[in-house]
């Protein structure tokens, strides 16, 4: 149920406030010769120090950007914004006609309701491209899905639909990793009945009279699946995050957030009350050291020991592709004594052999984390979200979650789908598809990336990442890249500020057991010929692994005032 | 003469000096110079600089230890155990394998087990699957989606709505979307928990005023009127809202809507309502508080309301012109990051809609049915009805409070359990106790529906009466 932000313009908010000084660290390492060798000899530390930690090889990089697309990025945003002032100037002054909407006459002396700034960049720059979000379907999202062709006289103001169909593209966008996105199959079947028996609202919340048999069912079913005593249900997966995180720390805890962290997670730490302090992204050394500080001097003034520490981190990150360093986070977690908050929502079905999410892939026992957060909206083709856990967390949450007291518990049809999609990847249909989903999703992800990679293209994190991340940079190839691909019958997600640093413009692709090996090698063939077309293959293959990236020592601290 | 005196001690101190011995001097000399070292010297410090030692550090970490992750929770907390409801929660609901007739879903039109609705809802589900796998931004925008919000604009008679995956969510992202740090909001104490939260996660400052008190509302405009003169540039960008709900789901009453406009053009603030329970239940067409008043929609900046009670479906969605409400697609957090409503939920909520405008007589029912009820459960001794008498959901509260909040709710919950044994499912409204701004008392909620018969109608009054006779007194 959550996602990255919608679009380019959407605020990721603890990285709104610094994202400048992560633009600026990320091309840190651009800059500094110095850096490289310290990072070099980091490298060789840290592989001493936490190699016997991994089961498997952990191939994860993150290519530098070349500095002369740097420069041309930014020099692009700047032609941009002077632009972007010049039509301000003009539609001012009447010479350009505005097509926003205005203010009520009557409420013309009001305090204007937004900040002409914060519409600058929406009305200047996300406007010229905004053809390439929110496009409608109309379709199961599955591996190849119909959208709505639509048209825009205005420049991007406004859509009219044509009423064609543009049929059969290639999904590579939404998130529908084990392919349950389906309207046949027994999934379908089992949701209908449900659908027919049960109705599809509950009218209350969970702990009043919205708690159904068939929660309880689903409930159990996930503890099982997850490995964890028990587990609880919730009918957004934002909100999950967002209602929960206040119900286990408060003021005087410490939160210890990764910086990439989803706008969920970022909400339900600020909601807390709690301290929040951000590591760098996946950065066991910055996370360790904010660990022992923590430990250490105790909280700001008053200089009181924490009551306790969470450690928030999310087993794929959706926007790098970069899946976490699972192993060193729990050993980090049991030497310091922390808690480890989990959000799996996009690795959840998508990881590991039995399709367990990121604990099962790297091998590790699913006690060792104390709270399993994930989705039901991506691999299981439905929505909402869980918590599991130990018996006395999910009982606690049951009491005290904001969720189950104040919003309407999960729909009945919504429920029996994860359950359906859930047993079928548990195997307890009594078929193998499940398992052969999965085993499909990661012989695609492979062939996927390594095709990506050798074409020239920067591509970013882990290589076991069903989420792709393809590196455009330039503000202007956002906008031509989703064009010239939905031109060649492919749908792709493009993403730029604020949902990335500013100038790590970027597509996305998510990969799913769905699509074939033909629809593969069709979407790699048109993106192959678009990235000639738009100079996109700046690869020089010289990966640097994120551990190596150069970080600065500050960190960004926010207290809920 | 006190000059000549002094003149004569100086003389004399002279002397003495020239008479002093040499080792006395030279003592004395030392003696300066100290003084002089330590006015000149640094502040000395209690202890050496507090670097501590890796050791030191290591011990520190070792020693700490931190608070359990959650508190244990009493095996007989009231909240820990739920009810099991097996098959649908509607009209007729077999709570803890007992048949009862249903007063506790907010099912307040009774469409969830409409038959239309389940039909729509299967076409879509055929059409579609049931997950989006995705939000709006990203291949998650169906078309059902963009016709139900067509067709919530349309029903309410406003320029735009957009709808989001979860009820709870929309208010609360509604909110921060517009009011920042720094911004003023006028809130009503008896608020709900989306509210709430919507308020804290916008850092405005936050303004109580008491429950529907238009002269405390308009005292604090005025307080705040003064502030701003005396800081008139500060004014000039501090964006005022007043952020209410249409019927309180706390106290089951109405907000003074009228009043509320005056204030608004009068003080410059723009108002947000909260219909979660309003809509689709007051005014001619259900379309909530504004028709109940007869007030131009328009005059309010922002109405939100969830899917999940008239509709009987998921989510909730905001109304209001487009100049307002499109700006929540880029910064309404629940709406952006969160994947967007299964489209079976949106196409039976578009069902929902075709029903009620196919039967407006049905609001009419409705509040019939509350008045008879409300009328009915005047008078019991011990327990005292808050809420409208127009309101499908109101409270029931201990006329008389124990002192003890815990053995009020124990009380309470006795009164529901044997209603329930005698076919009258009811629940106690539940409150987050210690994270509510201002906790409402313990009660029993009593949500109407148009399902109910007038012999099911009676029949609660009698058998709450009777039970409440037997636990009370």
């Amino acid at each position: 149920m959550r996602t990255e932000p919608g679009g380019c313009c959407c605020r990721r908010p603890l990285r709104a406030n610094d994202c400048v000084a992560n633009g600026e660290v990320r091309n840190g390492y651009v800059r500094s010769s110095a850096a490289t060798a310290a990072a070099a000899a980091g490298q060789i530390h840290h592989v001493t120090q936490n190699g016997g930690l991994y089961k498997r090889p952990f191939n994860e990089g993150f290519e530098e950007t070349p500095m002369l697309v740097a420069v041309l990025t930014y020099v692009g945003y700047g032609v941009l914004t002077l632009f972007g002032y010049l039509r301000d100037f003009l539609r001012h002054w009447r010479i350009e006609k505005c097509h926003h909407a205005t203010e009520r006459e009557e409420q013309k002396d009001f305090v204007s309701l937004y900040q002409d700034f914060e519409n600058f960049y929406t009305r200047n720059l996300y406007m010229r491209i905004r053809d390439n979000w929110n496009r409608p379907i109309c379709s199961v999202p599955g591996a190849r899905v119909d959208i709505m062709e639509r048209q825009s006289h205005d420049y991007n103001w406004s859509f009219k639909y044509t009423g064609n169909v543009i049929k059969d593209v290639i999904n590579m966008g939404s998130y529908n990793y084990l392919g349950f996105a389906r309207n046949t199959g027994p999934c379908q079947e089992a949701a209908a009945k449900v659908l027919e028996e049960y109705g599809v609202g509950v009218c209350s919340p969970r702990q009043e009279i919205g708690n159904l048999d068939k929660h309880e069912e689903l409930e159990k079913l996930v503890a099982s699946f997850l490995g964890v005593e028990a587990a609880m249900t919730y009918g957004m997966g934002f909100a999950t995050n967002s209602m929960n995180i206040p119900a286990l720390v408060s003021k005087g805890c410490l939160i210890l957030s990764d910086e990439l962290n989803h706008a969920s997670l970022v909400l339900g730490a600020r909601l807390s009350g709690a301290t929040i302090r951000v590591f760098k992204h996946n950065n066991m050394q910055s996370l360790e050291k904010l660990l022992k500080d923590a430990i250490v001097y105790g909280q700001p003034r008053t200089r009181r020991p924490w009551k306790k520490i969470l450690i928030l981190v999310e087993g794929i990150y959706s926007m790098e592709g970069s899946i976490v360093r699972l192993p060193e986070v729990i050993a980090l977690k049991k030497k310091y004594k922390a808690y480890l908050y989990l959000d799996e929502a996009h690795s959840i079905g998508a990881l590991g052999p039995t399709g367990r999410g990121v604990v099962d892939y790297f091998g590790l026992d699913p006690e060792d984390v104390d709270i399993m957060m994930g989705t039901f909206t991506k691999s299981f083709g439905a929505s909402g979200g869980y918590i599991g856990g130990k018996k006395e967390l999910i009982d606690y949450l049951r009491t005290h979650s904001h969720s189950a007291v104040y919003a309407t518990s999960l729909s009945p049809p919504v429920v029996e789908q994860i359950i359906t999609s859930m047993k079928c990847i548990m195997g307890q249909d009594g078929t193998t598809l499940g398992k052969e989903c999965i085993q499909q999703l990661a012989e695609n992800v492979r062939y996927f990336r390594r095709r990506l990679k050798n074409m020239g293209f920067i591509i970013y994190g882990n290589e076991d990442s069903p989420v792709v991340p393809l590196m455009l940079y330039m503000p202007a190839k956002i906008g031509a890249f989703g064009r010239e691909m939905l031109k060649r019958n492919i749908g792709v997600v493009v993403v730029g500020f604020p949902a990335t640093p500013i100038i790590e413009s970027r597509a996305r692709f998510c990969l799913s057991a769905a699509h074939t090996k033909e629809m593969l090698d069709t979407a790699l063939k048109e993106i192959d010929e678009v990235g000639d077309l738009l100079h996109l293959k700046y690869s020089r293959h010289r990966s640097v692994p994120l551990l190596d990236r150069p970080f600065d020592e500050t960190t960004y601290e926010e207290t809920e005032d | 003469m006190a000059t000549v005196a002094e003149q004569w001690v100086l003389v004399e101190m002279v002397q003495a000096l020239y008479e002093a011995p040499a080792y006395h001097l030279i003592l004395e000399g030392i003696l300066i110079l100290w003084i002089i070292r330590l006015l000149f010297s640094k502040t000395y410090k209690l202890q050496e600089r507090s670097d501590l030692t890796v050791k030191e550090k290591e011990e520190l970490i070792e020693e700490w230890q931190p608070e359990p992750l959650v508190p244990p929770v009493s095996k007989d907390h009231p909240a820990l155990n739920y009810n099991i409801v097996s098959g649908p929660p509607s009209h007729n609901i077999v709570v803890n394998g007992k048949e009862c007739i249903n007063f506790a879903s907010f099912n307040f039109l009774g469409l969830l087990d409409n038959p239309r609705l389940k039909a729509a809802a299967l076409a879509s589900l055929k059409k579609y699957g049931v997950g989006t796998c995705g939000p709006r931004g990203f291949y998650g925008t169906f078309d059902v989606h963009l016709d139900l919000e067509d067709r919530l604009a349309k029903f309410m008679k406003t320029e735009e709505a957009i709808i989001y995956s979860y009820g709870f969510a929309t208010i609360a992202s509604a909110i921060p979307a517009y009011s920042k740090r720094g911004d003023i909001v006028f809130v009503d104490k008896a608020a709900c928990f989306a509210i709430q939260k919507g308020l804290q996660a916008s850092r405005s400052d936050i303004k109580l005023f008491n429950h529907n008190d238009m002269d405390d509302l308009e005292r604090l405009l005025k307080e705040q009127e003064i502030e701003d003169q005396k800081n008139p540039r500060k004014a000039r960008v501090t964006r005022r809202f007043i952020v209410v709900e249409g019927l309180y789901m706390n106290t089951g009453t109405i907000c003074p809507l009228p009043e509320l406009v005056k204030l608004k053009y009068k003080y410059k603030a723009r108002i947000f309502l909260e219909e979660s329970l309003s809509f689709g239940v007051l005014g001619e067409h259900g379309r909530g508080v504004t028709e109940h008043f007869g007030i131009d929609i328009d005059d309010i900046d922002l109405i939100s309301a969830n899917m999940e009670n008239s509709l009987a479906s998921i989510g909730g969605f905001c109304c209001g012109r487009s100049f307002v409400i499109d700006h929540q697609r880029l910064s309404g957090q629940g709406y952006c990051f969160s994947a967007s409503l299964p489209p079976l939920l949106a196409a039976a909520a578009i069902e929902a809609l075709n029903i009620m405008e196919e039967n407006p007589g049905i609001f009419a029912v409705l509040k019939e049915k509350c008045k008879r009820i409300h009328k009915a459960l005047q008078g019991i001794s011990g327990l005292k009805v808050v809420g409208e008498s127009i309101s499908p959901a109101f409270h029931l509260q201990l006329e008389e409070s124990t002192g003890c909040r815990e053995r009020d709710v124990k009380l309470l919950q006795e009164i529901v359990t044997q209603c329930m044994d005698r076919g009258i499912a009811l629940t106690q409204a539940r409150y987050l106790e210690k994270e509510e701004k201002y906790l409402p008392p313990p009660s029993i909620r009593v949500v109407v529906t148009v399902e109910q018969t007038e012999e099911e109608l009676e029949k609660a009054a009698t058998t709450i009466s009777k039970v409440a006779q037997t636990v009370l007194l």
